[in-house]
């Protein structure tokens, strides 16, 4: 018997190896392999070849094998003030865009989770329809609605609001006002998932000591669904950093993000090594964020 | 805040006016005669003619079928990774390089598309300039780009299943002489279907609306339909986009009111089989 649990011990170990084998090599191919190359190409020289790139090692002569680091695409970010301001302007929209996304998705969250069975189930299913909505066609109706003879327009003539068509498209309201939409769904379900764990009792106990509803709300639902908030917060601010589709379409010609700089330095310019020197900065500063999600996913996993 | 408390019921109106005001607006607009898109033409509307106009696009037609192709293959290709991945991550606590499969498996979920876009090229360019493979660019680098951020989601969907599962149907497998493979096949898999099933739909939405990825890994001439669509909305409001975005509105409603229906008549069943 204990021979047989032995061997039994013996293939679940080999089999785990297959099991976890091909999505490991595969991720390490096409998603790790990949950066390292973009490391590589940021230091390289752009040059009119195709790939328009010079190489990092050359072979001058037999013996000399000469590395070429060309440290002039970083140092481009720092002294041409575009790169500087793209770079910043993206860390701001990104995390106001997060604190707006929070502030219509925790509340709307919050009513999900404490509404009776049924009503949750079709709010939830509410929330997830337009996730499944391709996101370019929702970010497409905000230009019909925001042009000068846009639905918003017309509705507020017609009420006498206004009496000339504002300018909404491309302007960086309507880049933020498409970004909070597109990453809602993105908050409200991590939130409900936290706050569907919540334990309620805590909070009328709160009450029951004579705490005000909103005191109890802020002493006890709201420090309770931190992981919650902190987990929806990153699934929003990361990917915003890098936005390309909203800022192009809502913010307009003048919208100066990093994902849009990037791009243009790819396919306008033609700059690989540029482009490449764009995505390390980034990561630099989204790695950290990224590892701390994952520290946030582990601990709700823990408990 | 009370239970329904006038503020919470005051968001959850405005949160779901906001979501669902510029889906309906899309839809109304495309039965409008009007090229301008936003002025109604009272005279000839309702019209279905952007939906004729649409189905008789050869460029969209071209690009749908390429984009359909794409998402097919991505999503068989990452319904099979992202399974042996989820599986890995719910029943193996530990082995070696746990941490490191698991960062890889989340980073995609977040990571900015035009930087996995980019990386993924260049990865390409060098792959074909070292080893001569892929020869070019077209519907299989866009399948591989679209798979590895696909996989990722996969891996969620079947790993937080794997989390609420009853394993001693597994054990009871095991202990009447089931092998471990022979297990997987017969009780894990017929089990966790539901959420393959998920996980297959998911990638294929994903791949299906992706627009970045798509444009730094696709050749020429394999135009994807949100490269299109894309190209269209930047030259302005186009009906024909209106047309076609009520017809994925009407398709997608239609699968997650379906599936959803159908998973709480299976909850409904279980419970009626306990009690």
């Amino acid at each position: 018997m204990d021979r047989l649990r032995r061997r039994l011990e013996r293939t679940r170990i080999s089999s785990r190896g297959l099991v976890v084998a091909l999505p490991y090599l595969w991720l390490i191919a096409f998603f790790v392999a990949p950066f390292l190359i973009v490391l590589k190409i940021s230091f390289s020289h752009t040059a009119l070849a195709i790939p328009p790139y010079r190489p990092l090692l050359v072979w001058t002569s037999r013996s000399v094998l000469e590395i070429r680091l060309d440290l002039g695409n970083y140092l481009a970010m720092f002294s041409h003030r575009l790169y500087g301001d793209a770079f910043l302007n993206s860390l701001k929209v990104a995390f106001l865009s997060t604190i707006f996304s929070l502030a219509i998705g925790y509340p709307m969250a919050y009513g999900i989770a404490r509404a009776g069975a049924r009503a949750r189930n079709f709010l939830l299913l509410l929330v997830v329809l337009p996730f499944w909505t391709s996101q370019l066609l929702r970010i497409y109706a905000w230009v019909g609605l925001f042009k000068a003879n846009g639905l918003i327009n017309q509705a507020l003539l017609s009420l006498g609001v206004i009496h000339e068509p504002l300018t909404l498209l491309f302007t960086p309201f309507a880049m933020y006002v498409g970004i909070v939409y597109s990453y809602l769904p993105y908050v409200i379900l991590p939130l409900y998932a936290n706050l569907e764990k919540l334990d309620w009792q805590l909070v009328e106990a709160a009450q029951d000591l004579g705490c005000r509803p909103w005191q109890a709300f802020y002493k006890v639902t709201l420090p309770l669904s931190r992981n919650g908030i902190l987990a929806a917060s990153m699934l929003v601010f990361i990917p915003a950093t890098g936005e390309f589709v909203i800022p192009t379409l809502l913010g307009g010609p003048n919208a100066l993000m990093m994902g849009r700089i990037l791009w243009d330095e790819f396919f306008g310019n033609r700059d690989w090594p540029v482009a490449s020197a764009i995505a390390i900065v980034m990561l630099l500063v989204l790695v950290p964020c990224m590892m701390a999600y994952l520290g946030i996913q582990s601990r709700e996993s823990d408990q | 805040m009370s239970r329904r408390s006038a503020f919470v019921i005051t968001c959850l109106a405005f949160g779901y006016a906001f979501l669902y005001v510029p889906i309906a607006s899309m839809v109304v607009y495309s039965f409008n005669a009007s090229q301008l898109v936003t002025v109604w033409d009272h005279a000839n509307s309702p019209t279905l003619k952007w939906f004729v106009a649409l189905l008789h696009d050869q460029e969209i037609l071209g690009a749908a079928w390429i984009s359909l192709q794409v998402a097919i293959a991505n999503a068989t290709g990452s319904v099979i990774l992202g399974t042996l991945a989820g599986y890995g991550l719910a029943r193996f606590p530990r082995f070696r390089g746990r941490f490191a499969f698991t960062a890889m498996t989340t980073a995609p979920l977040v990571m900015p598309e035009v930087i996995t876009g980019l990386s993924l090229l260049l990865l390409f360019v060098a792959l074909e300039q070292t080893i001569g493979w892929p020869a070019g660019r077209g519907i299989g680098t866009m399948i591989i780009g679209h798979m590895t951020f696909s996989m990722a989601y996969v891996t969620v969907v079947v790993q937080s299943r794997l989390a609420t599962f009853d394993r001693s149907v597994e054990e009871a497998a095991m202990d009447l002489g089931a092998r471990p493979v022979k297990v997987f096949f017969v009780i894990t898999l017929p089990i966790i279907f539901p959420a393959i099933m998920a996980g297959w739909l998911l990638a294929f939405t994903l791949s299906w609306d992706d627009l970045v990825i798509s444009s730094f890994t696709a050749g020429p001439g394999s135009n994807t339909l949100p490269m299109v669509v894309f190209s269209m909305v930047r030259l302005g409001v186009n009906p024909e986009i209106n047309a076609l975005a009520t017809l994925t509105i009407t398709l997608v409603t239609i699968l997650v009111v379906g599936a959803s229906w159908l998973a709480a008549r299976a909850r409904r069943r279980a419970a009626a089989a306990v009690a």
